[in-house]
C-alpha cells in the first residue's frame, strides 16, 4: 500500500515530445513506471521512446486507447492551464502538474472547475510523487529514496530530496513522497494528504515540509492536533526570510505579518510535532 | 510587479471606474503647467513604490498654480523609505465626505478572489482588520463565474452606503473586477474611495499588483514597470531567470530549489551566519547560468564567503561545476568558497572542482558550518 500512485497506475504524458517530458518519461520509465501513453497535439500516431510509447493528439483519445488513470503535464506554463482543464473533461481522476509559472488567476479558475468535477489535482510547480520501488509520477529522483514506513509531503522540490536522502543515508525508506507544489493556489494541500497518510496501512510516520506563506502550515497542525493518531515530524523553510519578497516560489511570501516560519513552527509544535532545525535532523526526530 | 498610483488609476479608469483629473509630472514647472489647467486646488503626489507616503509628507495639498510649483519641487527633492522622488501625481483637489475601502484580492486559503470593502476608508486596512475587523466585509467571487451585481448590491448595503448611490457603486465594483480580471492583478485596491461634496463616487487613491507569472499575456503592462526602484542586481538576475534577493549579510549563497535556497540561508543563520542573498538557479541550469549567479552573487562588495548547495535531480552536478570554472575564470573571486555536490553526476562534478581550490562539504549542515567559519576568518 501507499497512496495516491502504486504499481497499478497507468501513466499518461502530456507533453511527451519536449525537452522535460521526453528526458523524464524516460527517467520514469527507467523506474518502472508503467508509462501508457504521451500526449502532443499534432503528434498523434508516432511513437515515443524508441518506440515504447503512443503518442496521441487529445487526452481522449489518449484515454480510449490506453485506460490512462493518471496524467503527468510537462508543458509550458501559458499552456499547462488548456491541459489540465483537457485532463480533467478527458476523465482522468488525478492530475500531476510539474509546470512552474502558471498564472494565479489561471489557477483559481483551473481548481474551481476541477473541484466541481472531483478530479484531483497535485502541483503545479511541484517535483510530483514517488511511491519507492513502485512508481514515480514527476522528477523525484529515483534513486534517492527507499520503501519504507515514512510519508513525506512537501511544499519544495529539492529540499525534499534532501530529506529522503538524509532518510535512506540511516537505512529509512518512505511509503509515498507528494510534492503539493509552491504556488499560492494549488490543487492539493497538506490536510488533504496527511489525512490519506493517517488512513494508509503502510504508513507509520509522517514528514511534513512547509515553508513560510499562507496558512496551509497552520491547518494542518490544526488537523494533526484534532484527528492524527500517527507522529508527524516537520521542517518549515524561510526563517530567515524578510517580509514582502517573494522567495523563489510564487507562494513563499509573508504577507502583512502574516505566513512567517515563526507562526508555523509554533502551531506545529502546539500539535505535538516536532520541528526540525534543519533538514538533515529529521530521521533523528522520527525515531 | 508593483503599480504606481497613476498607472493604477489610469488602469481604472479604462474599466470605468471614476478618477479625479489629473497628471502626472517629473518637474516642477511640468506640475505648475497641470495645475494652471485643471485650475484651483490640486493635490501633489509623490509616485513611490512604498507605502506611508502621506505621513512621510510625501502627499500635500496646493491651492494655486504658484502653490502647485513650489510643492512639487519640494516633493521631488524628498526620499521615502530610501526611495528618491521621481515622478509627482498632480490631482484636481476633491472635497470630501466620506472615505470607503474597496479592494479585490486573491484569498489563497478560500482559492478564489475576494472583494473586501469597509465603510472606514482612507486609512490603513491592516490597522481596521486588527482593531475593528467587524468594520471590513468580504465576499468571495466564483473564478469562473465573476463578479454578481447582487454581490456588488450587497457590499454597498453592508458598508451602509446610502441606497442613491448602489447603482455607481455597482459599476465601480464591476469596474474594478474588470480591471483585476484583465489585468492579472493580485491586488486592485481603491483606497480611498470617497464621496465628495457634490454627491459624486470618485477612487482618490490606487494601488496594483500584477501577477510575474502573467506577464506573457500582458505585455502591456511590462512596459509600466518601474526598474528605477529595483535593486541593479535583482534586474540581472531577472535577466536570466535567476531569482535572486540581496539581505544583508556576508555569505553569499548559490542554491538549486527555493525551498532548499531557502533552508540553506536558515542554516547558515542557525550557525551563527548571515546569509547574503537569496538565490535559487532553478531546475536544470547549464554552465552559463551559473556563471551568472555567481557574478551577481560577487557584485555585493560585503560578501565573505560563498557557499554553493546544490542538489542534483534535473539539475546536474557536472553542469554546475563547469559553470563554476567558468565564472571562476572570469570574475576571480578573492573570497573563499564552500561546495557541496549531491545527487546527479555529483562525483563528475567533485572531480571537475578538484583543483579549483574550493571547500568541499558532505552535508547540509557540514557545508553552512564551513561557510560561516571561512566568512569569519576572511
Amino acid at each position: 500500500m501507499s497512496i495516491l500512485i502504486n504499481k497499478n497506475t497507468r501513466l499518461l504524458v502530456q507533453g511527451i515530445t519536449g525537452n522535460e517530458g521526453l528526458f523524464h518519461t524516460t527517467q520514469m520509465v527507467a523506474y518502472g513506471t508503467n508509462v501508457v501513453a504521451g500526449v502532443t497535439p499534432g503528434k498523434g500516431g508516432e511513437w515515443a521512446l524508441d518506440g515504447k510509447i503512443p503518442v496521441f493528439d487529445s487526452v481522449k483519445l489518449a484515454k480510449e486507447a490506453t485506460d490512462a488513470n493518471c496524467s503527468v503535464i510537462f508543458v509550458p506554463a501559458r499552456f499547462a492551464p488548456d491541459a489540465m482543464f483537457e485532463a480533467a473533461d478527458a476523465g482522468i481522476p488525478l492530475i500531476v502538474c510539474i509546470t512552474e509559472g502558471v498564472a494565479v488567476q489561471d489557477m483559481m479558475r483551473v481548481r474551481s472547475y476541477l473541484d466541481h468535477k472531483g478530479v484531483r489535482l497535485i502541483g503545479p510547480n511541484c517535483p510530483g510523487m514517488l511511491t519507492p520501488g513502485e512508481s514515480k509520477v514527476g522528477i523525484i529522483p529515483g534513486n534517492i529514496a527507499i520503501p519504507g514506513n515514512v510519508g513525506v509531503v512537501s511544499r519544495s522540490g529539492t529540499l525534499t530530496y534532501e530529506v529522503l536522502y538524509a532518510l535512506k543515508l540511516v537505512g529509512m525508506g518512505a511509503s509515498t513522497c507528494v510534492g503539493i507544489g509552491g504556488d499560492p493556489i494549488n490543487g492539493t494541500n497538506f490536510i488533504d494528504v496527511l489525512e490519506m497518510f493517517e488512513y494508509d496501512a503502510d504508513t507509520e510516520k509522517v514528514v511534513l515540509i512547509g515553508e513560510i506563506g499562507g496558512t496551509d502550515e497552520d491547518k494542518a497542525a490544526e488537523y494533526i492536533a484534532s484527528k492524527m493518531t500517527k507522529p508527524v515530524v516537520s521542517f518549515i523553510a524561510g526563517q530567515t526570510a524578510p517580509p514582502g519578497k517573494r522567495m523563489g516560489h510564487a507562494g513563499a511570501i509573508i504577507e502583512g505579518g502574516a505566513g512567517t516560519a515563526e507562526g508555523k513552527i509554533k502551531a506545529l509544535k502546539a500539535a505535538g510535532v516536532k520541528v526540525a532545525k534543519h533538514p538533515e535532523e529529521i530521521p533523528s526526530l522520527l525515531k | 510587479m508593483k503599480l504606481h498610483e497613476y498607472q493604477s488609476k489610469t488602469i481604472f479608469a479604462k474599466y470605468g471606474v471614476p478618477i479625479p483629473k489629473g497628471r502626472v509630472a517629473a518637474t516642477a514647472l511640468e506640475a505648475r503647467h497641470i495645475a494652471e489647467e485643471l485650475g484651483g486646488r490640486v493635490v501633489i503626489k509623490s509616485q513611490v513604490l512604498v507605502g506611508g507616503r502621506g505621513k512621510a509628507g510625501g502627499i500635500k495639498v496646493a491651492k494655486n498654480a504658484a502653490e502647485a510649483e513650489q510643492l512639487a519641487q519640494q516633493i521631488l527633492s524628498m526620499e521615502i523609505k530610501g526611495l528618491p522622488v521621481r515622478k509627482i501625481l498632480v490631482d484636481e483637489a476633491a472635497a470630501i465626505e466620506k472615505e470607503i475601502y474597496f479592494s479585490i484580492t486573491n484569498d489563497r486559503a478560500a482559492k478564489k478572489p475576494v472583494m473586501i470593502a469597509s465603510a472606514a476608508g482612507g486609512v490603513d486596512i491592516e490597522e481596521v482588520a486588527a482593531t475593528n475587523p467587524e468594520k471590513i466585509i468580504k465576499v468571495h467571487i466564483d473564478p469562473l463565474l465573476g463578479l454578481r451585481d447582487y454581490q456588488a448590491r450587497d457590499i454597498a448595503a453592508s458598508i451602509n452606503l446610502p441606497r442613491e448611490y448602489w447603482r455607481d457603486f455597482s459599476k465601480i465594483a464591476e469596474g474594478l473586477w474588470q480591471a483585476y480580471r484583465k489585468t492579472d492583478a493580485t491586488l486592485a485596491e481603491i483606497n480611498p474611495l470617497v464621496i465628495t461634496e457634490d454627491k459624486r463616487l470618485i477612487a482618490l487613491d490606487g494601488k496594483m499588483l500584477i501577477d510575474d507569472n502573467a506577464m506573457f499575456r500582458q505585455s502591456d503592462l511590462n512596459e509600466m514597470r518601474d526598474t528605477d526602484e529595483e535593486a541593479p542586481a535583482e534586474i540581472e538576475a531577472r535577466k536570466y531567470g535567476l531569482s535572486y534577493i540581496k539581505l544583508d549579510g556576508n555569505i553569499g549563497c548559490m542554491v538549486n530549489g527555493a525551498g532548499l535556497a531557502m533552508t540553506s540561508m536558515d542554516i547558515v543563520k542557525l550557525f551563527n551566519g548571515e546569509p547574503a542573498n537569496f538565490l535559487d538557479i532553478g531546475g536544470g541550469a547549464g554552465a552559463d547560468k551559473v556563471a551568472a549567479a555567481m557574478r551577481i552573487i560577487l557584485s555585493d562588495s560585503n560578501v565573505k564567503a560563498v557557499l554553493f548547495n546544490i542538489f542534483g535531480g534535473i539539475t546536474r552536478c557536472d553542469e554546475v561545476a563547469r559553470g563554476i570554472l567558468v565564472a571562476m575564470d572570469e570574475v576571480k573571486p578573492k573570497v573563499p568558497m564552500v561546495v557541496r555536490l549531491v545527487g546527479t553526476n555529483a562525483e563528475e562534478g567533485r572531480k571537475l572542482l578538484e583543483n579549483a581550490k574550493m571547500i568541499t562539504a558532505e552535508t547540509l549542515a557540514d557545508a553552512a558550518q564551513k561557510a560561516v567559519q571561512a566568512a569569519q576568518q576572511n
